[in-house]
């Protein structure tokens, strides 16, 4: 029976070493083939007439001319005037979608379909608390301690504005899928998705077929960052099109604004804070009316203060309902927000009683629980790889002569981890040959990569000695992936199976070498006696002896041993300039530095940090999904205007990894979300010591920092 | 830019659609040029469509044929037509770089650019990168400094990585950033790809053609 546990240090031959990814050579070539490179044998090509108005009620729809057409095979109603469906509650909403031979027909039929509506009522703006009741519902109430108390111990009481925009995930490869049914009863569905195996009953439900006659294929996957978990109305309809054509295949993919109106928003947050400190830095007290939307579900409940579980507190939040598209789960749900509030917040309390953050940070930092020492230590480290005892001044005391003023600013945040439900088989041929199968997904992260290293790490082979075949519900079904959840379910999955996978192998050349199976171990592509290493099989040798049928095992997570963790911190501080004649911020560096317990590819994981970092560069200087109140459209979606940073704009990138003891024991916790948590805190808070006074409101565009200026100058 | 024939027709005071069917029909070749040739003012112009027309493109070295209607752009062609989908539409209007491919020795935007305007030229995409089964310097450099992650912005980044070292042999680490800034990618690989394209031109970006 195995034990159930990661390598020693000195035996992980790949476990924790930089290694490129396996789906690397694909990625670069072009051969890796998204479900948007899909092209079928007689696939047409789905086109969706959308709502241009932010809440109406559909009261006709002509499709006579587009019927006509000759090219247009199917057409569906979405939202079916006198039913339900025909209130439409954002822009860009499908009121009816239509498949055509070719991408010319099917937007010629589009325009030629006429829709009737009924115009009401709309909100887009997400800000609005007076909007009325049918519009803000107050989402909770809480208070802890004694606030009251708070405040009156408190020697300075520090009030601000903060806020952090709506912004949207901008996957470059859009929602949608290629649907067909193969015969009657089986339908094929190449779909965007972070939940492969999870998908296929979600498809059969409405389709009213078994869930069992849905097969979901997924090879790679154009980014998702949470907003990709399922198939969306647009697939379904894709799907029933194909029906009505007689089961040709249907490619269905938003075009670039609908993917920005419709495809995902990560709800914005907004709040009034005051923050009560003592003059030695301690904090004593904590009040927040917070509100934000994230469309017709409101917005989302960001946990207020961050990390730092200040004493008393007193807190409300309201959800403000406004038709744009709804929210979707974005990287870090509520994280980033309840970041970008928090840690201005006490940012501002520091400068207040003059004290530098850094310090007061670790004068306060047993607020933050058990993991008090770990962001003490990563804080150090930090503060060390950007100079902050040199280069920090206090707020807006950076004496250079021009316009151009420089600022540090800091942060620290958390995530959780563990790993989801996660199955695999791991085959072993006699020739040797090893596969692993598993109905998960590879979001980029680098998932068959960990895989990849894992077997070979335990069977003691080079990686391409192992094959890793993923993407498919016909697979060992393993989780979504989101939260961070699947590096865990993975690495604990096929950890299992190899071990088992390995025993058995075992078991069966321990005649040959003369042993106990207790007493060999898989080392260098050999099955070997520990004591005398120069008795040995090779690892094909040792295989042969399965006889004629291959082996295959089960891995499954949940199972026995414990191999994953949850609970990770990180620190970041950022070096920014600031023109203050031009409003416009730029990165000088940013350091991050973060922990994830066992790491399994050195090189992914830093990969996922870097990336973390440039989004969040993102949403703290450029990004924001713009909506005209008048017309209840979103103005940019497109990426002229909805903006990204480019290569130019991120600066200098510093990453460090907590490896080592203290960390590798704790085994595999995801990487995803923590990193992209700080930077809008911590770039928030550099251009505030930069230029003397809080810009309130994320993204950092100049009419803000100039507006923030301005406001200063006239006190 | 302005159009010329837009100009002179309105000029000669016939509006552009009535000048066109006064004057259209009389040098008409046949369909297998895709084509008519009808004169304005003087200068002979190419009208196509409005139907599909025949295309022939050179792409990687190959000759491809395909129908299409004028107002496909070059990417569609390609990702529809001839099933060469290594470059990406993303944006769709010229700002993002995913669909860069390397028309006549310089980098374009695939999303514009029709594809009727493309023939007789010389078209590059990432699958015409490697060498039999081995890659270009500027795709190993990419593995080798992971400049991906869910890799599809890669196949522009690779393309536009190979068009501005081919120009730049020796960049600084600022014309790197400068050169590759009509790419945009959102999982965040830009450190990567400035490593990468460092690293390709020291090893000889430029080889493999």
């Amino acid at each position: 029976m195995a034990e159930y546990k990661w390598p020693d240090a000195d035996k992980r031959t790949h476990i924790g070493k930089r290694i490129s990814r396996i789906d690397g050579p694909q990625k670069v070539s072009g051969r890796a083939k998204y479900s948007f490179d899909m092209n079928r044998p007689g696939m047409l090509f789905g086109k969706i007439v959308r709502s241009p108005y932010a809440h109406a009620t559909v009261k006709k729809i002509d499709t006579s001319a587009a019927e006509a057409m000759p090219g247009v095979k199917a057409i569906h109603i979405m939202a079916e005037p006198g039913t339900p469906t025909a209130e439409v509650k954002w822009a860009g909403a499908s009121i009816l979608a239509l498949a055509a031979v070719d991408e010319p027909t099917a937007e010629d039929a589009a325009r030629a379909i006429k829709v009737e509506y009924e115009v009401m009522p709309h909100l887009v703006v997400d800000n609005d608390t007076k909007a009325g009741d049918q519009w803000t519902r107050v989402a909770n109430e809480n208070k802890q301690g004694d606030p009251d108390k708070g405040f009156s111990e408190a020697e300075v009481t520090v009030e601000g504005t903060y806020g952090v925009s709506i912004i949207t995930h901008c996957c470059l490869e859009p929602h949608g899928s290629v649907m067909e049914w193969e015969d009657d009863k089986n339908v094929l569905a190449h779909l965007s998705t972070q939940a492969v195996s999870g998908s296929a009953a979600q498809i059969a439900r409405p389709l009213e077929i078994a869930a069992t006659n849905v097969r979901v294929k997924q090879d790679h996957i154009g980014g998702g960052f949470g907003s990709k978990f399922g198939p969306d109305e647009w697939d379904i309809t894709a799907a029933r099109l194909s029906k009505k054509a007689g089961g040709k295949p249907v490619k269905m993919f938003n075009e670039r604004d609908a993917e920005l109106m419709v495809a995902g928003a990560r709800p914005s947050v907004y709040a009034k804070i005051k923050v009560g400190v003592k003059k030695d830095g301690t904090l004593t007290a904590w009040e927040s009316q917070s509100w934000g939307s994230g469309g017709v579900g409101g917005g989302g409940a960001p946990p207020v203060p961050y990390i730092f579980a200040i004493p008393n507190q007193r807190k409300q939040h309201t959800n403000i309902i406004n038709n744009i598209g709804s929210q979707r789960a974005w990287r870090a749900p509520n994280h980033p927000q309840a970041c970008a509030l928090t840690m201005p917040a006490l940012e501002d309390a520091a400068a207040a009683i003059g004290m530098d953050p850094y310090d007061f940070f670790l004068k306060n930092i047993e607020l933050a629980g058990q993991r008090a020492p770990i962001y003490t230590d990563e804080l150090k480290i930090a503060a060390d790889l950007i100079g902050w005892k040199n280069n920090w001044h206090p707020r807006g005391a950076d004496k250079t002569a021009g316009p151009v003023k420089r600022g540090l600013g800091l942060s620290i945040h958390t995530w959780g981890g563990l790993g989801h439900p996660s199955d695999c088989d791991l085959t072993i041929q006699p020739d040797g040959s090893v596969e692993l199968k598993m109905g998960t997904q590879d979001l980029g992260t680098g998932t068959r990569t960990a895989l990849n290293i894992i077997v070979a790490d335990t069977l003691g082979l080079p990686l391409n000695a192992v094959k890793i075949t993923i993407g498919d519900s016909r697979y060992p079904a393993s989780g979504g992936s989101g939260g961070s959840t699947t590096i865990g379910g993975i690495s604990s999955s096929s950890r299992r199976a190899a071990l088992d996978a390995l025993d058995q192998v075992i078991a069966k050349a321990a005649p040959a070498l003369d042993a106990k199976p207790e007493d060999l171990e898989a080392v260098g592509g050999s099955i070997r006696v520990k004591a005398n290493p120069s008795k040995s099989l090779t690892w094909a040798q040792a295989c042969s002896k399965l006889g004629a049928t291959p082996l295959t095992v089960r891995g499954k997570n949940p199972g026995p041993g414990k191999l994953m963790d949850q609970g990770v911190g990180g620190a970041q501080m950022a070096d920014v300039s600031v023109d203050i004649e031009t409003g416009i911020v730029r990165i000088n560096k940013i350091v991050a530095v973060q922990d994830c317990g066992l790491i399994i590819d050195l090189k992914t994981a830093e990969s996922q940090v870097y990336g973390a970092l440039i989004m969040g560069v993102c949403y703290a200087l450029y990004e924001e999904k713009i909506m005209d109140p008048k017309t209840g459209r979103m103005l940019n979606p497109n990426m002229e205007f909805y903006k990204l940073a480019g290569i130019g704009d991120i600066g200098e990138l510093v990453v460090h990894m907590m490896t080592g003891k203290g960390y590798d024991e704790r085994g595999v916790i995801g990487l995803g979300e923590p990193p992209v948590v700080s930077p809008g805190a911590v770039i928030s808070n550099a251009v505030a010591n930069a230029i003397g006074v809080r810009v309130p409101t994320l993204p950092l565009t100049p009419d803000r920092v100039l507006a923030a200026l301005e406001q200063k100058g006239g006190k | 830019m302005q159009d010329d024939d837009e100009v002179k027709s309105k000029g000669s005071g016939l509006s552009r659609r009535t000048f066109l069917k006064a004057s259209g029909i009389s040098l008409s070749v046949p369909l297998v040029m895709g084509y008519r040739v009808i004169k304005v003012s003087g200068a002979e112009v190419k009208v196509y469509g409005p139907g599909k027309v025949p295309l022939s493109l050179a792409i990687n070295g190959k000759s491809y044929k395909a129908e299409v209607e004028p107002r496909v752009t070059l990417l569609e062609a390609l990702r529809n037509e001839l099933d060469i989908t290594g470059a990406k539409r993303v944006c769709d209007r010229a700002t993002c770089g995913a669909c860069t491919m390397i028309v006549d020795g310089k980098p374009v935007y695939s999303c514009s650019v029709l594809a009727i305007d493309a023939q007789g030229k010389s078209i590059t995409t990432v699958e015409g990168l490697m060498q039999g089964e081995t890659l270009h310097p500027v795709q190993q450099a990419f593995i080798d400094n992971d400049a991906q992650q869910c890799g599809f912005c890669t196949p522009g980044f690779v393309v536009a990585s190979k068009a501005f070292l081919d120009k730049n042999p020796n960049p600084t680490a600022e014309q790197i950033q400068k050169g590759l800034g009509g790419n945009l990618c959102r999982c965040g690989t830009y450190m990567g790809v400035r490593a990468a394209v460092a690293q390709a031109a020291q090893k000889g970006g430029r080889r493999n053609g």
